[in-house]
């Protein structure tokens, strides 16, 4: 049936089969970072993050992308390690070294 | 029974209700309360969920059952000893008692909202707490209310879930103490926008899912998922806060008329001198520590040492006149040598 054209194509599903995702980089940040662990997904580093409405950035979404399997090198870039996220984070989450320890895994992969 | 006397320390409704089921009883109840009023917080609300009941009216029929019970008032526990089957206690009023047991009945600490610096409590004009909307709702005067809101924001978990705040418990009555203070805001300014900044809505009791949908359905009230991470003031006094909606992934900004935030409960300040005092124990969330948490939350490990209420950790209304009737049988049976 190759070769035929039906006018439309399948579009990829976004759907995330949980049970297949790969989380190697989350565990490798785990070990470096074992806060990670206890984000309950608030926001408030994203909304006092300073580079974040322009840039994009997120540690709540850098999290959240590990845990669901997703590369997060491009977000990483737009960090300043400026530490705002760290002093607002209730779960009391080291935020910058999370970052910092990220940006490690991502130079020697 | 040996020693018919119990101490009752902290006359809030936790206290009012176990003294006047030990005086039906046949016991003789002491309510030793350091202000100068029964009713504890309660004394302070305006209106009570799930029913709306009227808080004052409440605590006045409460206190309407306490003919015959004693209630020293602006005084405190000064010391207290372990004596024979008994305590022997001194009152900061000079009187003395000997007990056959104690029931302790201290409730909560509102936490100090202005701790929360990146709030506003107490610097900027239009930022009050839960607490200080419930006196207004009672006709207390606030400046700080203007008289017509445009726009009105609750601050869920202030204080509440916030290592920084030292305090990692959740409060779990103000998530409904918003929604229903929401609603009584949309009633009294039917054209302001209300909106609720929370991290997860805990609505667990007994209809209370009805005032979320209410709150919905009814009244238009606007719900996002985000913590508040800092509040500003601008030229015009306005309050402006900042947060992530965390559901559509966007930074946002919201210029409000007043701001109110969910101060949560904490342990009294005199819990640990309490609980030292008799060689009872403080829990890890800082609250006095039951002998468990699930059969006997009433009992403390010290014999003839009872809890009721929001001492042992924050509760509803129900929940802590509840404890108190079960406390005043405990202790019945206590001092009647049952278990
Ligand atoms: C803003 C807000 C709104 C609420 N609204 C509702 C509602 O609508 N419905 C509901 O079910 N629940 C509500 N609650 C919960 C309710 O307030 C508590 O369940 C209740 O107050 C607990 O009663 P209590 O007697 O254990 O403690 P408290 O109310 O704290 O009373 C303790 C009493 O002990 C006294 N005391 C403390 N230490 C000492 C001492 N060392 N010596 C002598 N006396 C002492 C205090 O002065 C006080 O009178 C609300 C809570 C908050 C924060
Ligand atoms: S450390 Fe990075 S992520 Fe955190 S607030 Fe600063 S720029 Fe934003
Ligand atoms: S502030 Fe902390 S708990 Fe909240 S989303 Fe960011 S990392 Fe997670
Ligand atoms: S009940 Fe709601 S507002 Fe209160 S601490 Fe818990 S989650 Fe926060």
């Amino acid at each position: 049936m190759e070769g035929i054209d039906f006018g439309f194509g399948l579009s990829k599903s976004s759907s995330v089969q949980l049970d297949k995702v790969d989380l190697t980089l989350y565990r490798r940040l785990e070990a470096l970072e074992p806060g990670v662990r206890v984000c309950m997904a608030c926001g408030s580093c994203t909304s006092t993050c300073t580079a974040g409405p322009w840039s994009g950035m997120s540690v709540r979404k850098v999290i959240l992308n590990l845990q669901r399997g997703k590369d997060v090198g491009r977000m990483l870039s737009c960090c300043m390690l400026c530490g705002k996220c760290t002093m607002v984070c209730p779960r009391g989450i080291n935020t910058r070294h999370l970052i910092l320890s990220l940006c490690r895994i991502y130079e020697k992969v | 029974m040996e020693n018919k006397n119990v101490l009752v320390i902290g006359g809030g409704i936790a206290g009012m209700e176990a003294a006047r089921r030990l005086l039906q009883l046949g016991c003789e109840p002491v309510i030793v309360e350091q202000s100068d009023h029964l009713g504890g917080h309660v004394a302070g609300w305006h209106k009570l969920f799930p029913d709306m009941m009227s808080a004052p009216e409440l605590v006045e029929q409460m206190a309407a059952g306490l003919d015959g019970v004693t209630v020293y008032y602006r005084t405190r526990v000064a010391n207290m000893n372990r004596l024979g089957s008994g305590y022997s206690v001194m009152l900061s009023n000079g009187m003395s008692l000997q007990c056959g047991a104690v029931l302790i009945s201290t409730g909560f600490r509102l936490f100090d909202a202005s701790k929360k610096e990146e709030y506003g409590y107490g610097v900027y004009d239009h930022v009050v707490t839960n607490s200080d909307l419930e006196a207004w709702f009672g006709g207390a005067p606030d400046d700080r209310i203007p008289d017509s809101p445009a726009r009105v924001a609750f601050v869920h978990c202030v204080g509440s879930r916030d290592l920084k705040a030292g305090n990692p418990q959740c409060s779990k009555v103000c998530c409904m103490t918003a929604i229903k203070q929401a609603i009584e805001m949309k009633e009294k300014f039917p054209s302001a926008e209300v909106w609720c900044f929370y991290m997860d809505l805990r609505l667990f009791g007994k209809k209370y899912e009805d005032f979320y949908i209410a709150a919905q359905r009814d009244h238009g009230i606007h719900f996002v998922r985000g913590r508040v991470s800092e509040v500003s003031e601008d030229i015009h006094g306005h309050v402006v806060l900042k947060a992530e909606d965390t559901l559509a992934g966007t930074p946002v900004k919201l210029n409000a008329d007043l701001l109110v935030l969910m101060a949560g409960m904490l342990c009294n300040d005199d819990t640990q001198g309490l609980a030292r005092m008799v060689h009872a124990d403080v829990d890890s969330d800082g609250f006095m520590r039951s002998r468990d948490n699930i059969y006997r939350i009433n009992e403390s490990n010290r014999p003839g040492i009872f809890f009721a209420g929001a001492c042992t950790g924050t509760k509803t209304v129900p929940e802590t006149v509840a404890e108190a009737r079960a406390a005043a049988l405990d202790i019945y049976n206590y001092l009647n040598g049952r278990d």
